[in-house]
């Protein structure tokens, strides 16, 4: 066990997947010798040369080849540099990774990760920052996760490598520089499994991604306030550990949930109905709250970006405004 | 040639503004004055005002995340634009796009582009509107040698090619994409060659000439005008500096660069200008000076603007 950075630990993830199975390698934008726009693939060029595949710029094309190579029975890792364009790679995403194994009868299947780099905090403005997990979790067929610790990404991004269905792997931008304690060698963190991070017994913050992290900060704050929140890190949205969740907000009584898209339609409601569909119902003494980015584009100028999400004070406050209403 | 020396010093002088923009916004950068990222077009500057003098007020560009140049070359105002870096509210875009989304309706810009090839589809369709409003207008669509490779250039052209849309489509070949050399990225040399696919004139020019490409785009503007439709131009050129912020530049080499730097197309122009006597050093000396005090101009304007306001973030979503 040492401490390491999340983008160490994804790379270590990514250099033991190469070296453990001859089907696995990588493919995208600027991942050889300038080692990625992040930086991820830093350092791994020469050595792993045959394993990162520079392509030129045409991501529907990326992400189809990776559809074709995995149904011939290799393991492709796409890279899309930024999440957001994977729009211009929908169809392949949509109609055909998520589909190929139902429509066929379960003749084929597609064990293909997008890697996606996600989120605001960069000033890169409207078209380099959104976070579009929900847009993926709606789909038949899409496994959908977003680590939140190096632990986790380690262990995730191997799991997503093993598994037989196209996984979309989202990275947020902020969390690469973050450290935590990753072990050596080769473990496995189950998709489809959230984790109490923190545990508490008056309210639980089921948060993602970078949401995690500030929840963590808003929960040691809150303590001066005498509020004992349990944090749930919900890692993959699909599935969705929902038995986590119920059994946490049965317990604490009261929920929020904290995301890092924006709120309309986001992955927030589907929790909620999750819960006011389950026995937690019966439990909640509060309505649950959901605290999102606002229903924009992001903007440019950094005192806008940051008003665009949740920040940590803004968590505090929320959770704040349920106890005070009492 | 018929080009004025008023207008050749007006060529003249967008290049060297193009330039000063680009320094000054290198430095604030440097600074931690602008936030994000940015793409600067230094070297390029040939091309953008090359392509925009041979082109109406009124007619309409589409650029891409490398966009200051183009911006500069249509007319737009340095200060406004400088303050769209700042994140301001007298920016183009009030704070909320910042350096890869300026757009100047008044110059016929339809904006610069965070995506690749983003621009391209959308110049077609400003392309077609012209054509059945016959409003006589000619669209030039900016986009570099890795766009090329999307599918979007290739549906577009195609859309072009058996439309006759009046479109000129401006390939920069500054020889990457990213860290990514042509070489590796695309399976033709020259990406002119690409328009015979689409029965479109493929040309090359030399990107760092900006006599050569004004002829060159003026020939292509004028066909699409009379209605004989799209043509394809690749101008190969270079960009300086790399890519965006903290690119050390391992996929080329110093010595690349440093002969590219000796074809620099401002200095290359002042040559031709003097060569020709058509302008004295001393006054092509006064341009740049003059081009000095707007750039502090466009600074001063910027930095003493007011902050974008928090509380109309939800402004502008819808229209
Ligand atoms: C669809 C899409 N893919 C990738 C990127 C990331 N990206 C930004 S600029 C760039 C290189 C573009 O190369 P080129 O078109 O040659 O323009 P240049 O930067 O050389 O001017 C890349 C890969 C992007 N912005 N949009
Ligand atoms: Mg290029």
């Amino acid at each position: 066990m040492s401490e390491k950075t999340y983008i160490d630990a994804l790379a270590e993830a990514l250099r033991e997947e190469f070296d453990r199975d001859e089907n696995v390698f990588m493919m995208g934008e600027d991942i050889g010798i300038y080692g990625g726009a992040f930086g991820v693939t830093k350092g791994m060029y020469p050595k792993y040369k045959d394993k990162l595949l520079d392509t030129p710029i045409s991501e529907a094309s990326i992400v189809g080849a990776g559809v074709g190579c995995a149904l011939v029975g290799m393991r492709p890792i796409v890279e899309i540099m930024f999440s957001d364009f994977m729009m211009d790679a929908m169809e392949w995403i949509v109609n055909q990774a998520a589909k190929l194994r139902y429509m066929t009868g379960g003749q084929l299947k597609v064990p293909m990760v997008i890697r996606a780099p996600m989120g605001c905090g960069t000033g890169a403005a409207a078209q380099h920052s959104q976070s579009l997990p929900a847009l993926f979790a709606h789909i038949p067929g899409l496994k959908v996760v977003m680590p939140a610790t190096p632990y986790d990404v380690k262990g995730m991004l191997k799991a997503a490598v093993r598994d037989d269905n196209p996984v979309i792997f989202f990275e947020h931008k902020l969390l690469y520089w973050t450290k935590g304690d990753v072990p050596e060698g080769d473990y496995t963190v189950p998709i489809g499994k959230a984790a109490v991070k923190r545990e508490g017994k008056d309210i639980t913050i089921i948060a993602g991604s970078i949401m995690v992290p500030r929840s963590m900060g808003a929960a040691e704050k809150l303590k001066e306030y005498g509020i004992d929140a349990e944090v749930i890190d919900i890692r993959s949205l699909v599935p969705m550990d929902v038995e986590t969740i119920v059994e946490s907000v049965s317990k604490t009584g009261k929920a929020i949930i904290v995301e890092d898209d924006n709120k309309n339609n986001g992955w927030g409601s589907e929790v909620v109905s999750k819960l006011i569909e389950s026995d937690a119902f019966d439990y909640l003494d509060e309505p649950i709250k959901r605290l999102a980015g606002k229903d924009i584009p992001i903007p440019y100028a950094p005192e806008l970006e940051r008003a665009a999400v949740p920040q940590i004070e803004d968590i505090i406050e929320g959770v704040k405004e349920i106890f005070d209403k009492r | 040639m018929e080009l004025s020396k008023e207008k050749m010093l007006w060529m003249y002088q967008k290049m060297v503004e193009i330039r000063k923009f680009e320094l000054k916004v290198d430095e604030l950068f440097k600074k931690n004055m602008i936030w994000g990222t940015c793409h600067l077009y230094i070297g390029e500057e040939a091309t953008a005002v090359g392509a925009c003098a041979a082109l109406n007020r009124d007619d309409y560009i589409t650029s891409t995340h490398r966009g200051h140049g183009h911006c500069i070359a249509k007319g737009a105002e340095m200060k406004r634009m400088m303050a769209e870096l700042l994140g301001r509210e007298t920016g183009y875009c009030k704070g909320r796009g910042g350096s890869m989304h300026i757009v100047d309706v008044s110059t016929g810009n339809l904006g610069a582009n965070g995506v690749v090839a983003g621009g391209i589809p959308i110049a077609t369709g400003a392309a077609l509107a012209s054509k059945r409003r016959g409003d006589g207008k000619v669209t030039i669509c900016f986009f570099g040698d890795g766009a090329g490779n999307e599918g979007a250039f290739h549906e577009s052209l195609n859309m072009a090619g058996i439309w006759k849309l009046p479109i000129v489509y401006l390939c920069e070949n500054n020889l990457y994409g990213m860290s990514n050399p042509v070489k590796n990225s695309t399976a033709v040399e020259d990406i002119a060659v690409r328009g015979q696919a689409y029965n479109i004139p493929g040309v090359i020019v030399d990107g760092n000439d900006v006599l050569a490409v004004y002829e060159t785009v003026k020939e292509a503007v004028g066909r699409a005008r009379r209605g004989e439709g799209a043509t394809l131009i690749e101008s190969k050129t270079y960009r300086w500096m790399g890519h965006s912020k903290s690119d050390p530049r391992a996929y080329r080499t110093r010595e690349e660069e440093q002969e590219w730097k000796e074809r620099d197309p401002i200095k290359l122009f002042a040559s031709q200008l003097m060569d020709r006597n058509i302008a004295t050093e001393d006054e092509l000396k006064k341009i740049d000076e003059q081009v000095d005090e707007e750039i502090e101009e466009a600074y001063e304007f910027a930095v003493n603007s007011p902050k974008a306001r928090v509380e109309d973030i939800t402004e502008y979503v819808y229209a």
